[in-house]
């Protein structure tokens, strides 16, 4: 088993005017599953190509534990890959595929055929040793290649976007297969992807990334109640974080004519233009006289157990969608115009100028 | 179309065809066996090819000729393409260029051009006609490169390879046991246009000055037409006879798999 170290890792592809990845410092522990999230063009994908030996390192260096792994051929890495496309070669069958990884290794031929169907079992891909890949489903092949991985024993899995190929049902019954299986293992993992849902319930922690550059690297609860910066709370959760531009007034946060209390760490700190965020569910319907933020109805989406409410406040500043989730038995309707209002512990303030955070 | 009409468009249209093709082979087969004099069946003319040294000899020539030329035209396009693919797309539109070239250059000129080179060729390795096997492998570039480009285009090599290196592979492993066995069909199309394409080339070879199949036949026209007959009809056979041979053979491999 092995940790896992980025320092200043940089990847500069021949041509381009900046770098894709400019230096990135990362350390992942042994057994840990990391997931690089971002939205496409940010980077994770060259982090885990660096990581795999797909791309040159420029600068900085690579470790997998104590090695360091830098300039060294993929082969010699000791890592094992899994594609969005799963990259099966069509010209053997599943098994092949599979024991493709020990027969380079040069394993003897008794202990490869029972890693192979070891692995087999565990993927439930007994009976269908024998088939070339096209004859499989998209889930299927997606375990193949899952299998192909796993029975090579390698320190490290780097897995780049495995489930963006396959429709919504098996996407998410196939990531928590995943995520128990490499809690069985215990393998270290990098596992890219572009959406924050296989993010947030997959990862032991996340790491988000844009334009290159890490923005925070968190548990996935951490990076929810915390987020260090405008781009991770508008990225992270689903549906995103209201964010409302206001302004600093008296240790409060004034949008329009409501005042939004914030909590006393941002109410020092902050001044000028800001930016408010509040996730859907930390709002609170109020009734017409209180003090609240008037709210429109435009769209009520019923999920049955709660309901997101999508409205416009009209006030200047405020998003065109302000999203609220109420309970589904409220019977909130479209036309109506509620109030809402929060508590300053769930009131994330930021910087507009430089999008960081005040909030404690 | 109902199915019935179908049907019999389909026949006909086979008919017509197999007609097209059939009845100059047919005459062919009829000419050679005939002696033209007494217009009895005989055949002295398939008699006389299969003693014929010179026939023999040419036979041998543009067989060897076109085993050289396949092989030269493996050894040279397939890993060069994959390696273009793989590691330099960039030169992709330049080794196109390369390719195709000798299928612009009308064949005189390239015999004019290469009469300095084959000095040196003559010089370094004799006078032999086997040399004409690297002119031939240039020539059949244009052809080879299409048929492979095209079972190397359907395939997702990159990622092939990056998995198979990701997984332990080296470059060697990756070429020969990853991506060869994928675009074997294209490498055997190529190999067979290079096989049709030897056993025709006359040009070239006879304004060289060298006995190849398809130069005795129309030396031997001259002196004896049944006899030359005979010889286009057995080359044509055979020709059709390798075909399937390699179809069998890629077949074949289709059936048992990687097995």
């Amino acid at each position: 088993m092995a940790t896992v170290r980025f320092e200043e890792a940089q990847r500069w592809y021949p041509g381009a005017d900046k770098p894709a990845v400019p230096g990135i410092s990362l350390e992942i522990g042994d057994g840990e599953f990391m997931v690089l999230v971002g939205p496409s063009g940010c980077g994770k994908s060259t982090t885990l190509r660096m990581l795999a030996g797909l791309e040159e390192v420029n600068k900085g260096r690579i470790f997998i534990g104590d090695r360091d792994i830098t300039n060294m051929p993929p082969k010699d890495r000791d890592i094992a890959m899994v594609f969005q496309n799963y990259a099966l070669y069509p010209h053997m069958s599943v098994a092949d595929n599979m024991a493709f990884a020990l027969k380079m290794a040069k394993i003897p031929t008794d202990e490869r055929n029972r890693r192979v169907n070891d692995a087999a079992k565990i993927l439930g891909l007994t009976e269908y040793l024998d088939r070339k890949p096209k004859a499989l489903s998209g889930g299927q092949r997606q375990r193949v290649a899952m299998g192909r991985a796993i029975v090579r024993q390698p320190q490290v899995f780097c897995m780049d976007e495995p489930l963006s190929n396959l429709d919504a049902k098996m996407r998410v019954q196939t990531r928590t297969d995943i995520a128990k299986l490499q809690a069985d293992l215990g393998v270290t993992t990098v596992y890219v992807t572009h959406d924050q849902v296989e993010a947030m319930t997959m990862g032991d922690r996340v790491a988000v990334m844009k334009d290159g550059y890490l923005q925070q690297v968190d548990t996935p609860l951490g990076l929810y109640d915390r987020p260090v910066n405008l781009f991770v709370a508008g990225f992270i959760g689903s549906p995103a974080m209201n964010l409302l531009e206001a302004h600093a007034k008296d240790g409060q946060a004034q949008i329009g004519d409501y005042l939004v209390p914030v909590d006393p760490m941002a109410s020092k700190k902050m001044e000028g233009d800001i930016t408010v965020g509040v996730r859907p569910e930390a709002w609170r319907i109020v009734g017409n006289s209180q003090e609240g933020l008037p709210v429109k109805v435009t769209v009520v989406e019923d999920l049955g157990s709660d309901a997101f409410v999508y409205g416009t406040s009209g006030v200047e500043g405020t998003p065109n969608n302000i999203i609220i989730r109420v309970n589904g038995r409220d019977h909130v309707q479209k036309g109506e115009t509620i109030h809402v209002t929060t508590d300053p512990a769930n009131v994330h303030v930021f910087d507009t100028a430089t999008g960081a955070r005040l909030s404690d | 179309m109902s199915a019935a009409a179908w049907r019999v468009t389909r026949w006909i249209l086979l008919i017509a065809f197999a007609t097209y093709f059939l009845i100059p082979l047919a005459a062919l087969l009829n000419f050679s066996t005939k002696d033209p004099l007494t217009r009895e069946r005989s055949l002295a003319a398939w008699r006389a090819l299969a003693q014929d040294p010179t026939m023999t000899e040419a036979i041998t020539t543009s067989l060897l000729l076109a085993v050289l030329t396949v092989v030269g035209m493996v050894v040279l396009l397939v890993p060069t393409m994959i390696w273009v693919k793989l590691r330099v797309p960039r030169a992709t539109r330049l080794v196109e260029f390369l390719c195709l070239l000798p299928l612009t250059i009308p064949a005189l000129v390239i015999l004019v051009g290469m009469k300095n080179v084959y000095a040196w060729v003559n010089y370094l390795v004799g006078d032999s006609p086997l040399t004409l096997a690297f002119v031939y492998v240039v020539l059949v570039l244009p052809y080879s490169y299409r048929a492979i480009d095209a079972s190397l285009g359907s395939l997702d090599a990159t990622t092939l390879a990056e998995a198979a290196r990701s997984l332990g592979a080296s470059w060697f492993t990756v070429i020969t046991r990853v991506i060869l066995p994928n675009i074997w069909p294209g490498v055997l199309g190529g190999a067979f246009i290079a096989v049709a394409l030897v056993l025709g080339e006359f040009t070239i070879a006879s304004l060289s000055h060298y006995n190849t199949l398809p130069v005795v036949i129309v030396f031997i026209n001259k002196a004896d037409a049944p006899e030359s007959m005979a010889a286009a009809l057995a080359s044509l056979l055979f020709a059709a006879l390798l075909l399937v041979l390699l179809s069998f053979l890629d077949r074949r491999r289709h059936h048992s798999g990687g097995k």
